[in-house]
């Protein structure tokens, strides 16, 4: 028991932010339920994104009804790399990259192959809400497969790598690369067994990287260190980030952002209630960051000072 | 500002509740401890008779409370007759009455008893005015006689009915008890020619009928005893039988020479009788202080409810601790469990199978249902019917594992039934979504700690003293829900999350 008061101890002296910590101070306060919907909804938020003008995969088309279903195969057979996504799916589930075609089937961002009966079934499974938050009825999305940028491909097992922000009031606090492993199926999901890696807000280098709760050096698939890898166009990044700030209204809020090889950084999903495993990533607690932008709310109005706020305050405290 | 808010709601309710609990706990004296388990009987009595076409009107004699024995409910059941009761030469009486009624007719009368010690006391009640003696001419030369030569050997009236009951059973009575008794004397019979006798010297005495209470007894019969007035109260004096009486375990039913109940209207009235005992928890000084004192504070109470209300009541009250343990669980120390409540709703169903088989039974189902699922998911069935298929093998295998542990001689099964067949079925599918989403190990994690935190529950809920508590102080509960209120704001760690960030914490 006196172990475990000198850990909490320890955390709390760290700034370690708990779940209940983050549901009762930040989610619940900063957070109005009203706009919950903007972020849990993936349709809503791509359209809110495309109309102020920051970049998200296209759209190929949605399967609202159970009776649109057969119409599947016309609206794929053009393509042939695509993601299919419940709408309102939590922590990744139901999402199915497909990266090709092999015959009559589609091959799969795991190396597996699927038939288009095997597509409609999970398709209609997305429909009545099998992975959706509360199980209500649900859309599904089919959109562009995001061609990740080279610079995560000697740290990255096949599915796509993206970049987590935490924005607390419109400044980015904390950031981190997530890097899909075999273990996770291919998918950048952290509660799935992905990579996560610190990101210094200041520079977008990559800095320590977590697997579920332990601190890694190397990828587990591919072997190369995860350490010391910039984030291209990070400064575009950090802004696209701090201005979902005013596209939702949320105060904390978690970005995800892919790079793609040709199209650039463009946001893949929001999340109202982000996880806290980006603490582990960064191997630093969010609560002194969440602070000093409360402290300072007041002067971070315009975007370019909150930007400047978070270069500033959060970088890397350790310089090697 | 919500703080403060949320701190002076929780310490009102606090308040509130204490003041009541210790309102009650120290004025009224309700018991802190559940008092030892009392025994409950249940009479029914069942009348059969033959209507005649005619109006009908059915005269019952009711049973007292007394002798330490308090009667708590009780009821009658009768198709289309109307019911009466009254005050009939000193007993109790219902009235069955219809205007017209042929063929066979059944009444029941059933009344539950408490065995508590009673306050009211029935030998204190005053000597009413008797009829004199109905004897006459050799019967009265007869009796006269037996109580002169009794009177001379006995010493008060006590003695003076133990000698006379004892000259009247002798095998070989005399010529004068001979004749008062006539052939074949019933056990009844000697009571009445006792209770002539002692009328003739000028003692107040009466046949009294009651039942004595034994376990599961079908059948049971009424036997008479004999109460006199000693001058100062009424005393009992039972004629030594075979199976010695004890007073204690009988019930006073009537008294008088009337039958238990007479017909008008009907012929070949014919009356049985079944007792059976159960064990509940009482609160008999509660219930005793309480009439005394603030009557209406203990009518407003669950004890003004009938017993099997009452008894509702004893389970749904120990809910809200279930419910804030599993709040302390996930919020506090971080265990991840199947639905928000659902383990609580296992924890209910366990009051009925007890622990170790409701684990059994919850394993067998989820496994069954489990397996289902799996082998339908190659049916590729849309979400709702498929849930619906599951329930439907839910509701099998319940059905089953009850046919086939009564025909183990297995009572336990019997009560699965309560399972929350939906909740159950929920379970089964998003275990099977985990399995599928996260793999085998967390999808049984998740499941073997919903079964832990459900028995974690019971094993709370079922705690004698719990369910005590809640039960006679449900005040207790505002301080159940100021905790959880508080709860609704803690925001420290999770114990869980000690040892998930634990590299954090270097």
């Amino acid at each position: 028991m006196k172990g475990l008061i000198a850990v909490a101890r320890a955390l709390r002296a760290n700034g370690v932010m708990g779940i209940n910590e983050r549901n009762a101070e930040f989610n619940l306060i900063h957070n109005e339920r009203s706009r919950f919907p903007l972020v849990d909804d993936k349709l809503l938020t791509k359209e809110l994104a495309s109309k102020a003008g920051v970049a998200v995969p296209q759209l190929y088309g949605v399967i609202e009804i159970q009776h649109e279903v057969p119409e599947l195969a016309s609206l794929l057979s053009a393509r042939q790399d695509f993601v299919v996504k419940p709408a309102r799916g939590s922590q990744g589930d139901g999402i199915l990259v497909v990266t090709g075609r092999s015959g009559n089937h589609y091959r799969l961002a795991d190396g597996g192959l699927m038939d288009q009966p095997a597509l409609e079934f999970h398709v209609s499974n997305i429909l009545s809400g099998v992975f959706s938050l509360g199980g209500q009825t649900d859309r599904a999305m089919i959109e562009y497969r995001v061609n990740f940028d080279p610079v995560f491909e000697k740290i990255t097992f096949r599915g796509v790598p993206d970049v987590r922000i935490i924005v607390f009031l419109g400044v980015p606090v904390m950031a981190m690369v997530r890097l899909p492993t075999r273990a996770a199926k291919g998918k950048a999901n952290l509660h799935q067994g992905a990579i996560g890696s610190g990101v210094d807000i200041s520079t977008g280098r990559t800095m320590t990287a977590v697997r579920g709760d332990q601190v890694v050096s190397e990828h587990p698939d591919t072997g190369n260190p995860v350490r010391d890898v910039q984030v291209p166009r990070w400064d575009t990044l950090l802004e696209i980030a701090a201005r979902s700030f005013e596209l939702t209204g949320l105060g904390y809020l978690g970005v995800d952002i892919v790079l793609d090889r040709d199209l650039g950084p463009m946001i893949l999903e929001l999340n109202a209630r982000p996880g806290l495993n980006i603490q582990i990533a960064n191997r630093a607690g969010l609560r002194p960051r969440l602070d000093a932008v409360l402290a300072n709310r007041d002067r971070l109005r315009a975007i370019d000072e909150r930007l400047e706020f978070a270069k500033e305050r959060f970088g890397a405290q350790d310089p090697s | 500002m919500s703080r403060r808010h949320l701190y002076l709601l929780c310490a009102f309710l606090a308040i509130c509740g204490l003041t009541f609990f210790l309102y009650k706990a120290l004025v009224l004296k309700f018991p802190l401890q559940p008092e030892k388990q009392i025994a409950t009987w249940r009479v029914e009595v069942r009348m059969q008779f033959e209507a005649r076409g005619e109006p009908v009107k059915l005269k019952m004699n009711l049973p007292h409370s007394g002798n330490n024995l308090v009667i708590i409910d009780q009821n009658f059941v009768s198709a289309g007759y109307g019911l009466t009761t009254g005050i009939d030469r000193g007993n109790q009486v219902a009235v069955f009455a219809i205007r017209a009624a042929s063929g066979p007719q059944t009444v029941y009368y059933r009344v539950l008893i408490h065995a508590l010690r009673s306050a009211d006391d029935l030998s204190r009640e005053p000597v009413p005015d008797l009829p004199s003696t109905r004897l006459e001419g050799a019967e009265r030369l007869a009796a006269e006689r037996m109580m002169a030569s009794a009177r001379m050997q006995s010493a008060d009236p006590e003695t003076l009915a133990a000698l006379l009951l004892k000259r009247l059973k002798s095998p070989a009575p005399s010529a004068e008890a001979a004749l008062l008794l006539g052939p074949q004397p019933t056990s009844a019979r000697v009571i009445n020619v006792a209770v002539d006798l002692l009328r003739l010297g000028g003692i107040p005495a009466r046949p009294v009928h009651g039942l004595t209470l034994e376990p599961e007894r079908r059948g049971a019969h009424f036997i008479t005893w004999l109460e006199l007035h000693n001058g100062r109260n009424w005393v009992p004096r039972f004629p030594s039988e075979a199976r010695p009486v004890v007073p204690e375990k009988t019930l006073r039913w009537w008294q008088g020479r009337t039958p238990l109940a007479e017909v008008v209207g009907g012929e070949e009235l014919s009356h049985s009788v079944a007792v059976s005992r159960s064990y509940e928890y009482a609160l008999a000084t509660a219930i005793k202080q309480g009439q005394k004192l603030e009557q209406k504070l203990v009518e407003f109470s669950l004890f003004g409810l009938p017993i099997q209300t009452q008894s509702v009541y004893r389970s749904v009250l120990v809910i809200p601790i279930g419910i804030l343990l599993l709040v302390i669980l996930r919020n506090v120390v971080g265990l991840k469990t199947f639905g928000t409540f659902m383990p609580v709703l296992i924890a209910i169903s366990f009051r009925q199978t007890e622990l170790l088989w409701g684990a059994i039974f919850f394993a067998v189902i989820v496994a069954v249902g489990l397996s289902i699922r799996f082998y339908m998911e190659q049916l590729k069935l849309l979400l709702v019917p498929r849930l619906a298929a599951v329930v439907i093998v839910v509701v099998l295998t319940l059905a089953a594992l009850t046919i086939f542990s009564h025909k183990l001689g297995f009572e336990r099964g019997l009560s699965i039934g309560l399972f929350p067949i939906i909740i159950l079925t929920m379970t089964i599918e998003r275990m099977s979504i985990v399995w599928e989403e996260r793999g085998p190990l967390e999808s049984l994690q998740q499941a073997l700690g919903s079964l832990a935190v459900g028995a974690l529950c019971y094993l709370l809920m079922s705690l004698a003293i719990v369910e005590h508590l809640t039960f006679v102080f449900p005040e207790l509960l505002l301080l159940v829900l100021a905790a959880i209120l508080l709860l609704g704001r803690y925001s420290g760690y999770r114990l869980t999350e000690l040892r998930r960030f634990r590299e954090l914490a270097r």
